[in-house]
C-alpha cells in the first residue's frame, strides 16, 4: 500500500466530510448532502434486501407446479405485493436520485451543498417515516392487492392494511417531491462561476429532468392515494362502481403518475451511464446536447403515454391508437442516447473495469427491455401479452436491468470519491458476471412463458410451464448471489480498501477535481469552470 | 445593489453568495412547492368535472342542498385573511413588528372563523344524513343489493318526522331539496366529492394557521424584519394558494347547478 505517497500528494485530505463530525448523532443530524446520500444508501440497501427476500420466496414457490408447502395462495399474493411495493416505492424510485444524486449533484455543479440542506435532511426522515408506515402493514394487516392497488378490489374488498401501505407511499411521495424541488433550485441557483447550463454534466441533466417529473407527477399520485384512503375510511365511492364511481378513473390517475414514474427510475440511470461511458472510453461524449435534451424530451413525452397500460380496460379504440403511437415516440430520444453512447465508445480508449461492465450490461439489458416495450405498445399484441409473464420480463429488464445495473455501476464508480478507498475490481467483476448471467437466466424464459400464455400474479401454473419456471428460479439464485458478492465487495472496500487518489479513473467532471473523500464544503476554493464537462480529446 | 447581508441580525447560509441569492433560491423553492399543491387539488377538480358530466342532476340537486350563504361568508372571511396576510408581509418588510403581529393574529382568527363555520356546515350534514358513503343514512351495501328503495326509506322517514326535523333545524324548503337529492341514483357521489374536497382544503387551512402561528412567533421575537422576511412571505404565498383553492371550490360546489 502506498499510503505514505498519497499523504504527501493530498496534504489537505486528513479533514474530510466523513470525519468532519463524529458519532452517530452527527450523522443523524447532518445537513451535508454527501452524508445524507450515504444514509439513503444504507436505507435503500436494507430495503432492497427485504424486497429481494420476498422475490426469492416467490420464485422458490414457483419452482414447482401444483401447490407447494412453501406459500399458500393468500401468502403468495402478499409476498408479491410487498416485493413489488418495496422495490418500486422504496428501492428503484429513491435509489439513484436520493442516493447517488444527493452525493454528486452539488459537487458536479461546484456548489457547497444543495439549496436547502435542512429540507434535504427532512425529506430523508419523511422517507423513513413513509417506509415505516408502509412496513407496519406487514405486521398489522397484510396487503394482497399488488403494488398497483387496483380498485375496486383495494377499496371495497380487501383488508384495511391498504390504508397503511397507501399512506406510506403517500409519505414517500412527499419526500420525493421535496428532493426534486431541492435539486431543481440547486441546479438553477448554485452552479459555480462559468458552469453554464450547457456545461453541466449529463448526470445533472438527467437528475434535473427527473426532478421535473417528480414535481409534476407525484401530486397526482398523492391525490389518488388519498382518495383510496378516503374510500376505505369514509366510503366516498369515487372509484367504487357499487357507489357510482369508476374504477377506470383510478387507472387513469394511477398511471398518469406511474408511467412518468418509470422515468423517475430510468432517467437518472441514463445519467449515470453517460458519465460512465465517457469516463471509461476516455473520450468526449458524442452529442452532449442531444443526450441532454433527450432527457428533457423523455420527461415531457412520459406524461402523454399512460393509456398504454389500459388497452384492455375498455378505453376507446381511438384513444388506444393515439396512446400507442405516442408511446412509440419515447423510443426516439432513448435511441438517441444509445447511439450517442455507442459513438462515444467508437475509437475511444475503452477499459473494462467493473463500473464499465455494469454500463455495458445496462445498454444490453435495457435495449431488450425497451424493444419488448414496443411489442407491448402495439395495441394488437398487447391484447395477447397483457398481464402475462411477458410483462413481468419486460419490466424487470427495464427496471432491474436498467436501473439496478446503473446503480451498481454508479456505486463502483463513485465509491472512491465517497470513501476515499478503492473497491476490489475483481469483486465488482464477479458480482457483475453473476448478476448479468443470473438476470438473463431468470427473466429471458419469462418472455417465452408470457408468449405461451402464462398469466402474471398467479400462484400456480399449468404443467407445461414447469421447465421454464425452474430455469427462472435457478437464475434468481444467481442474481441473489451476485448482489451478495457486490455487497461484500463494498463492505470490504469500506473497511480494507486501498487508498484512492483524487481521480482514480481520470474523469473530467468537477467531483474528481476535489479530494477523495471531499472536504465538508466539497471544495477548498470554489472552482471556476472554463470548458464543457468532458474535456478529453 | 447594496448588500443587505451586512445587517447585524441576519447572516445568509454558507452555501449562498449573498442574502439576495438565498432569497431568490428560497422563493423559487416555495413556488415549486405551490405548483405541487395546485396539481394535487387539480386531480380532484378533474375528477369533479368528470362526475359532474356523468351525473349532472345529482350534482345540481346536491349543490342546492348546500348553504350558499355560509359558503359566501366563508369566502369573505378568507378574502379578508388574504388581505391581512398581505398587509402583515408588508409591515414586516417595513420593520413594523407590532402591527405585523396584529395582522398575523387576525389572519389566524380568520382561519379559525372559517373552520368554525365549516364545523356548523359539516355537523348539519351529519344530522340530516347527507354524508358520504359509509356514514350516509342510505346504507351503500343495501343499495348495491338492489334494496335501494327500502334503504332510502330510512332517510325519508326522518324527513317525514316533523319533530326530528325541527330538532335538526331543517326547513320545509330544505326537505324538498333533500328529497330531490335522494330520489336520484348515486346521490352519495356529490357528497363524496364535497367532503373530500372541502376536507382536504380544511386540512390546508389548519396547516396554514399553524404556519402563520410560527411566523407570528418569529415576528414577535424579531427574527424576521426588513433584512430577512422569507418565511413570512413563503407562508403568505401558501395562504394565498389555500385561499385561491377556495375561490374555485365555492362556486363549483355551492353555486354551479
Ligand atoms: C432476484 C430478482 C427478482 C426476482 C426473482 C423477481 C421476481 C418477481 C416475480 C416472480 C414477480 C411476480 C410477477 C407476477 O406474478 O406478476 C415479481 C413482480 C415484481 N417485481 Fe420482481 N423480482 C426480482 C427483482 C426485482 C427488482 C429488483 C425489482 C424492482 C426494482 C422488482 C420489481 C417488481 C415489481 C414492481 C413487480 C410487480 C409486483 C406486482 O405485480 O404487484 N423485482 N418479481
Ligand atoms: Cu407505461
Amino acid at each position: 500500500m502506498s499510503s505514505a505517497h498519497t499523504k504527501t500528494e493530498h496534504g489537505h485530505t486528513d479533514h474530510n466530510y466523513l470525519n468532519h463530525g463524529s458519532g452517530i448523532w452527527s450523522w443523524m443530524t447532518t445537513l451535508d448532502h454527501k452524508r445524507i446520500g450515504l444514509m439513503y444508501f444504507a436505507t435503500v440497501a436494507t430495503l432492497f434486501l427485504i424486497g429481494g427476500f420476498f422475490a426469492l420466496g416467490i420464485r422458490l414457490h414457483l419452482a414447482k407446479f401444483g401447490t407447494t408447502p412453501l406459500l399458500d395462495p393468500d401468502t403468495y399474493n402478499k409476498f408479491m405485493t410487498f416485493h413489488g411495493a418495496i422495490m418500486v416505492f422504496m428501492v428503484i424510485i429513491p435509489g439513484i436520485p436520493a442516493f447517488l444524486g444527493n452525493f454528486v449533484l452539488p459537487i458536479q455543479l461546484g456548489a457547497k451543498d444543495v439549496a436547502f440542506p435542512r429540507l434535504n435532511l427532512a425529506s430523508y426522515y419523511i422517507f423513513i417515516a413513509g417506509a415505516l408506515i408502509a412496513a407496519s402493514s406487514m405486521i398489522f394487516n397484510q396487503v394482497d392487492t399488488g403494488w398497483t392497488f387496483y380498485t375496486p378490489y383495494s377499496t371495497a374488498k380487501t383488508s384495511n392494511g391498504v390504508i397503511l401501505l397507501v399512506l406510506g407511499a403517500f409519505t414517500m411521495g412527499f419526500s420525493s417531491i421535496l428532493t426534486g424541488l431541492n435539486f431543481i433550485v440547486t441546479t438553477h441557483k448554485l452552479r459555480a462561476p462559468g458552469m453554464t447550463m450547457d456545461r453541466i454534466p449529463l448526470m445533472i441533466w438527467a437528475l434535473y429532468s427527473t426532478s421535473i417529473i417528480q414535481i409534476l407527477a407525484t401530486p397526482i399520485l398523492a391525490i389518488t392515494l388519498l382518495l383510496i384512503g378516503a374510500e376505505k375510511t369514509l366510503g366516498v365511492g369515487i372509484f367504487d362502481p357499487d357507489l357510482g364511481g369508476d374504477p377506470v378513473l383510478f387507472q387513469h390517475f394511477f398511471w398518469f403518475y406511474s408511467h412518468p414514474a418509470v422515468y423517475i427510475m430510468i432517467l437518472p440511470a441514463m445519467g449515470v451511464i453517460s458519465e460512465l461511458i465517457t469516463a471509461f472510453s476516455k473520450k468526449t461524449i458524442f452529442g452532449y446536447r442531444a443526450i441532454a435534451y433527450s432527457s428533457v424530451a423523455i420527461a415531457a413525452v412520459s406524461f402523454l403515454v399512460w393509456g398504454h397500460h389500459m388497452f384492455v380496460s375498455g378505453q376507446s379504440t381511438i384513444a388506444g391508437i393515439v396512446f400507442s403511437i405516442i408511446t412509440m415516440f419515447v423510443g426516439v430520444p432513448t435511441a438517441i442516447k444509445l447511439f450517442n453512447w455507442i459513438s462515444t465508445m467508437y475509437r475511444g480508449t475503452v477499459t473494462f473495469e467493473a463500473p464499465m461492465l455494469f454500463a455495458l450490461g445496462f445498454m444490453f439489458l435495457f435495449t431488450i427491455g425497451g424493444l419488448t416495450g414496443v411489442f407491448l405498445a402495439s395495441t394488437g399484441m398487447d391484447v395477447h401479452f397483457h398481464d402475462t409473464y411477458f410483462v413481468v420480463a419486460h419490466f424487470h429488464y427495464v427496471m432491474v436491468g436498467g436501473t439496478l445495473m446503473a446503480l451498481m455501476g454508479g456505486i463502483f464508480y463513485w465509491f472512491p470519491k465517497m470513501f476515499g478507498k478503492m473497491t476490489s475490481d475483481l469483486g465488482g467483476r464477479i458480482s457483475w458476471v453473476l448478476i448479468f448471467t443470473g438476470f438473463n437466466v431468470t427473466f429471458f424464459p419469462q418472455f417465452v412463458l408470457g408468449a405461451m400464455g402464462m398469466p402474471r400474479r398467479y400462484f400456480d401454473y399449468l404443467p407445461e410451464y414447469t421447465n421454464l419456471n425452474q430455469i427462472s428460479t435457478v437464475g434468481s439464485w444467481l442474481i441473489g448471489l451476485g448482489f451478495l458478492v457486490g455487497l461484500i465487495t463494498i463492505i470490504h472496500g469500506i473497511l480494507k480498501g486501498e487508498k484512492a487518489t483524487d481521480n482514480p479513473w481520470g474523469a473530467k467532471t468537477l467531483e474528481w477535481q476535489t479530494s477523495s473523500p471531499p472536504p465538508h464544503e466539497n471544495f477548498t476554493t470554489t472552482p471556476t469552470v472554463t470548458a464543457g464537462p468532458y474535456d478529453f480529446r | 445593489m447594496t448588500s443587505v447581508s451586512s445587517s447585524s441580525e441576519f447572516h445568509h447560509q454558507h452555501h449562498f453568495k449573498s442574502a439576495e441569492h438565498q432569497y431568490a433560491s428560497s422563493k423559487q423553492g416555495i413556488w415549486l412547492f405551490l405548483c405541487t399543491e395546485i396539481l394535487m387539488f387539480g386531480g380532484l377538480f378533474v375528477g369533479y368535472l368528470i362526475y359532474h358530466s356523468l351525473y349532472p342532476t345529482v350534482f345540481k340537486n346536491g349543490s342546492e342542498t348546500l348553504d350558499w350563504k355560509m359558503g359566501a361568508v366563508n369566502t369573505v372571511v378568507l378574502l379578508v385573511s388574504s388581505f391581512t396576510m398581505a398587509a402583515a408581509i408588508n409591515y414586516v418588510q417595513r420593520g413594523l413588528h407590532k402591527i405585523a403581529a396584529i395582522m398575523l393574529a387576525l389572519t389566524i382568527a380568520c382561519a379559525g372563523a372559517f373552520m368554525v363555520i365549516k364545523y356548523f356546515e359539516y355537523s348539519h350534514k351529519f344530522h340530516v344524513g347527507t354524508v358520504p358513503g359509509k356514514f350516509s343514512l342510505v346504507d351503500p351495501s343495501c343499495a348495491a343489493g338492489g334494496k335501494r328503495a327500502e334503504c332510502e326509506s330510512k332517510i325519508s322517514a326522518l324527513l317525514k318526522n316533523p319533530a326530528e326535523l325541527e330538532k335538526n333545524h331543517v326547513s320545509a324548503e330544505e326537505v324538498a331539496r333533500l328529497k330531490a337529492v335522494i330520489s336520484q341514483p348515486k346521490w352519495e357521489m356529490f357528497y363524496g366529492f364535497y367532503f373530500v374536497m372541502t376536507g382536504l382544503h380544511g386540512v390546508h387551512v389548519v396547516a396554514g394557521a399553524f404556519l402563520i402561528f410560527w411566523v407570528f412567533i418569529k415576528t414577535l421575537r424579531r427574527k424576521v424584519g426588513p433584512e430577512y422576511y422569507t418565511p413570512v412571505e413563503g407562508v403568505g404565498l401558501f395562504w394565498h394558494v389555500v385561499d385561491l383553492v377556495w375561490i374555485y371550490l365555492f362556486p363549483l360546489l355551492y353555486l354551479v347547478g
